[in-house]
């Protein structure tokens, strides 16, 4: 490549590609980078695999952290096809004609979220489900003109952080309600207490941090006019009534859950969908179905008039770059399960967490799980000497315990979250019932 | 070049009919009160999955198949060691809230990469959590709102020129600000209305450089000083730092926030539209600021240091996008201090090529030197009943995905171009013939384009009046 240089130089008519740089003032240059010089592939592929050697992968320890990142088995075909790079070496399908794979992929994607949260409309990804929360607080301002938002206690708390950073821009006030202490589910008396005539939004999510199920319904029972926006995990949707027919108006989550890698928390996929009757205030980009000049079905970027390309500060969103890839990756792992793998990979999580439950509820000094609502893939354990010493320790054996819960839960000081998912084996939960046996 | 994308008459993965039976279930899991009555997903074999998505991808054009030079987007191929690296259990297989212990890999490349992009960008610090560019103006833009409020100092408003990207005053509009946009002169910043704009109520100056229309603001340390003086921030849009790597640093032009695009600047795949990663980097100053954890080491290991003082906290779950990184990290590493510095000279090299090709054949607004991308108006393709957007549907008959078109909107029927390093001579002249054939063309030929892409003409208008965003939605409407 380098030899043909010398010929566009003199084709442009100057003697060197510094000439093209003679507009950087003097005081602003730099002398190169200080960084070392590039090296051939095969000792950076050397270097980077000597590196990440370092990690201990959940393969290799068994791990029973879950709060929003799930270790779930994905299909061989979802990589394959991921990897075709007609789909990731393109970008947002600004030119429709050239880009209807991308588009239809993501018109797939979005029938499916509304089928499984039982929506009319969703869009084709936000950031992750802290930011898609985020978002949705802020379009509830937008339909409602009201400024409170009432979150539970029971959620993971960087989705809180992340949300009160979004409220600053617009001066939201953000309320937490409790938990009932038995159930784990919110406390739908302090809730109907807490929405007032300024409340705009109210969410739930379930499964919520403490991996049990809410009931949507009786939500929104309690919230009188308030919008209802219900945090899903996908995968228990293949199960679980959809917060669409519960009277939710928005839907948010977290799609890692399916076709997406753990990759250390990122990148990850934020579901976003809602009613029909407020498609218009939705943020980030979606894709509709149309047709072409001869008539055919033909899809492109419906909307954009929301979006900031177009309409700059009054757009109801500032993304652009979203997890369109992560979004397909989710789609081709639906599609590959199919209804049935779908239904059946869920009914295994909940089987396996029952059981894993169990067995620790057995064993002396453990009660879990400590909420008695119904549960997904996680569950709380309390032990009764406290939970940080139990964490050193099981790490000590070979084995990431839960998510400990003492940081944010004066009430849940000796407690943690455990998730199991369809990866664990038997051999890995008898692990953790030794470990913790010897301890108890 | 003649070209002919593949065409597959592909209905939606939802109306495939099932042809696999179900699985059974284990009964009495959840209470019946709990549970869907219909789940509307087809049951089908993963062959019939594969075949369904390899006919989507064969419909679709990326960095890949052809010259795609839209600009600001920075559309370069992606070496692919990166892809097979981020696909190893190493990198794929950690939980983020495992121990520390357990993740000394991925968080030494965290550390080195941070470590990296404050050289490149002349910053003291770099925090690599947000999401993308508009997500890291966002985060620049909360942290310039926080270091104003403790500083006692109550500020409103955000300045951008008129050529800067859409993202910034939407942005800007988001952390609360009331968005002063200042129109440019010659295609730069005009420092009278800057300064008549900056005072007491500013907040921040955001800044593309080299901007929008691929010329570098040469003005820009006069710019920063208008700015300091006013006590406001300068924001650094990253979406072209591309064009000078090696040759000047925003830290150099006394930026004070700035971010980098890894899915721009160092290759990481765009994904259709994503996923990418914006790491934030700020000089000492803000650094207290920063979003939290960011990755340190004390000379035997690495950790997630969550001590930032003033730090703005998080802006997303986690720590960044770890797969985009890992990439990027890759990337630097391969191309080198040598291999970036290439990398501008090229991009520049390519853009100020194309350009002369082409600035004859269509008009070219403020005669300047080019950085890494240029703007031609289409705006006497009107004299035939064309517009700009009839060009670049022909362009995809020959083979080429279309430049972005109409932005910046100072510049009437706009085709910003930029080609990148990562294009030849051969297709540089293929693309600049492909125009000029096209200018020579049937005004009707043109205006029917495109015929070789997979579907004809899209109707956009259509679906922006009837949205139909969903398989149910269109099943109501067909």
């Amino acid at each position: 490549m380098a030899s043909e240089e010398p010929e566009i130089l003199k084709e442009l008519g100057i003697k060197s590609v510094e000439e093209l740089f003679s507009d950087l003032p003097s005081e602003i240059r730099v002398e190169g980078l200080d960084l070392e010089k590039g090296r051939p592939e095969r000792e950076v592929r050397k270097e980077v695999m000597n590196i990440l050697a370092k990690n201990r992968t959940v393969g290799e320890m068994p791990c029973f952290l879950g709060a929003g990142v799930y270790n779930h088995y994905i299909p061989s075909a979802v990589s394959e096809l991921l990897s075709r790079s007609e789909f990731y070496s393109s970008y947002t399908p600004y030119q429709p004609e050239i880009s209807q794979g991308m588009l239809q992929a993501l018109f797939e994607y979005q029938s499916l979220i509304c089928e499984l949260t039982g929506m009319e409309a969703a869009n084709s990804s936000m950031y992750d489900a802290a930011t898609a929360l985020a978002e949705a607080c802020l379009m509830s301002v937008r339909i409602t003109r009201k400024k409170k938002i009432i979150i539970p206690k029971s959620i993971f708390w960087e989705k809180r952080t992340v949300l009160e950073n979004y409220a600053k821009g617009p001066g939201l006030q953000i309320e937490e309600v409790a938990y009932d202490g038995s159930m784990g589910t919110v406390n739908l008396t302090q809730l109907k207490d807490a929405v007032d005539g300024e409340t705009s939004a109210v969410y739930v999510e379930s499964p919520n941090l403490f991996g049990v199920f809410e009931n949507f319904a009786e939500v929104k029972e309690s919230i009188g006019d308030a919008l209802l926006i219900a945090g899903v995990n996908p995968l228990s949707l293949a199960l679980v009534a959809p917060p669409g027919d519960l009277g939710a108006d928005i839907a948010v989550g977290e799609g890692q859950t399916l076709g997406n890698p753990m990759n250390f928390g990122g990148p990850l996929v934020g579901l976003f969908a809602c009613k029909k009757d407020c498609i218009r205030k939705m943020p980030g980009r979606v894709i509709g179905a149309t047709k072409d000049a001869h008539g055919r079905r033909a899809y492109c970027m419906a909307l954009q008039t929301r979006e900031q390309h177009i309409r700059r500060e009054k757009a109801t969103s500032n993304i652009c770059t979203n997890e369109s890839l992560g979004a397909v990756a989710f789609a081709i792992h639906a599609a590959i399960l199919g209804r049935s793998g779908l239904r059946k990979l869920a009914t295994e999580n909940i089987s396996k967490a029952k059981e894993l439950a169990g067995r620790i509820n057995s064993l002396e000094g453990f009660e879990s799980p400590v909420f008695k609502s119904p549960h997904f893939n996680e569950f709380v354990v309390q032990s009764q000497g406290g939970y940080s010493d139990i964490d050193d320790y099981l790490l000590k054996q070979g084995i990431q315990g839960g998510l400990p819960l003492s940081t944010h839960f004066e009430d849940l000081k000796n407690c943690a979250v455990f998730c199991t998912t369809e990866m664990h084996s038997k051999e890995d939960h008898d692990m953790l019932i030794n470990a913790l046996e010897g301890i108890s | 070049m003649s070209y002919r994308q593949a065409r597959f008459d592909e209905g939606l993965i939802q109306e495939m009919k099932d042809t696999r039976d179900e699985d059974e279930l284990i009964e009495n899991i959840l209470p019946d009160s709990m549970l869907r009555k219909k789940l509307d997903i087809p049951n089908l074999h993963e062959f019939e999955v594969t075949r369904h998505y390899t006919r989507l991808s064969q419909m679709n054009f990326g960095v890949d198949t052809g010259i795609y030079p839209l600009g600001s987007c920075t559309m370069k191929y992606t070496p692919k060691l990166g892809e097979v690296i981020v696909r190893t259990e190493e990198a794929t297989q950690t939980h983020p809230l495992q121990n520390e212990a357990a993740v000394q890999g991925s968080l030494q490349i965290m550390y080195e990469l941070q470590e990296m992009l404050c050289k490149i960008g002349g910053v003291d610090a770099v925090s690599l959590q947000p999401a993308a560019g508009a997500h890291c103006e966002f985060t620049g833009l909360l942290m310039a709102r926080q270091y104003h409020e403790l500083n006692g100092d109550k500020r409103d408003e955000v300045i951008l020129p008129d050529t800067s990207h859409g993202t910034n005053p939407a942005s800007a509009s988001m952390m609360g600000y009331r968005v002063i946009e200042i129109p440019s002169k010659d295609g730069r910043v005009d420092l009278d209305a800057l300064e008549n704009a900056a005072g007491e109520r500013t907040a921040a100056f955001m800044l593309t450089n080299p901007n929008t229309l691929g010329i570098f603001e040469d003005d820009v340390l006069e710019i920063a000083r208008i700015v300091h003086d006013s006590g406001a921030i300068l924001y650094y849009d990253g979406a072209n730092l591309n064009a000078v790597m090696g040759k000047t640093t925003p830290g150099k032009m006394n930026f004070d926030i700035v971010h980098f695009n890894l899915h721009k600047t160092f290759s990481t795949p765009h994904g259709g539209g994503g996923p990418g990663a914006g790491p934030i980097g700020v000089m000492s100053r803000l650094m207290d600021f920063l979003p939290s954890p960011v990755v340190a080491y004390d000379g035997q290991k690495y950790f997630l240091d969550y001590d930032i003082p003033k730090s703005v906290g998080k802006v997303r779950s986690f720590y960044g996008s770890f797969a985009v990184l890992l990439r990027a990290y890759v990337y630097i590493k391969m191309l080198g201090s040598d291999g970036l510095e290439w990398v501008a000279e090229r991009s520049v090299l390519n853009s100020n090529y194309l350009k002369e090709r082409l600035k004859d054949h269509l008009d070219m607004p403020f005669k300047d030197l080019r950085k890494h991308e240029f703007v031609l108006s289409g705006a006497k393709l009107k004299e035939r009943g064309l517009t700009t957007k009839d060009l670049a549907k022909r362009l995809m008959d020959y083979g080429f995905h279309p430049p972005t078109v109409y932005f910046p909107q100072i510049v009437e029927e706009a085709l910003m171009i930029e080609p990148t390093e990562t294009e030849n001579k051969e297709t540089l002249d293929a693309f600049a013939d492909a125009i000029i054939s096209i200018l020579g063309e049937d005004r009707e030929k043109v205006a029917g384009a495109p015929y070789d892409a997979a579907v004809g003409r899209v109707d956009e208008v259509n679906a922006a009046r009837n949205p139909i965003l969903s398989w149910k939605m269109l099943l109501n409407e067909e």
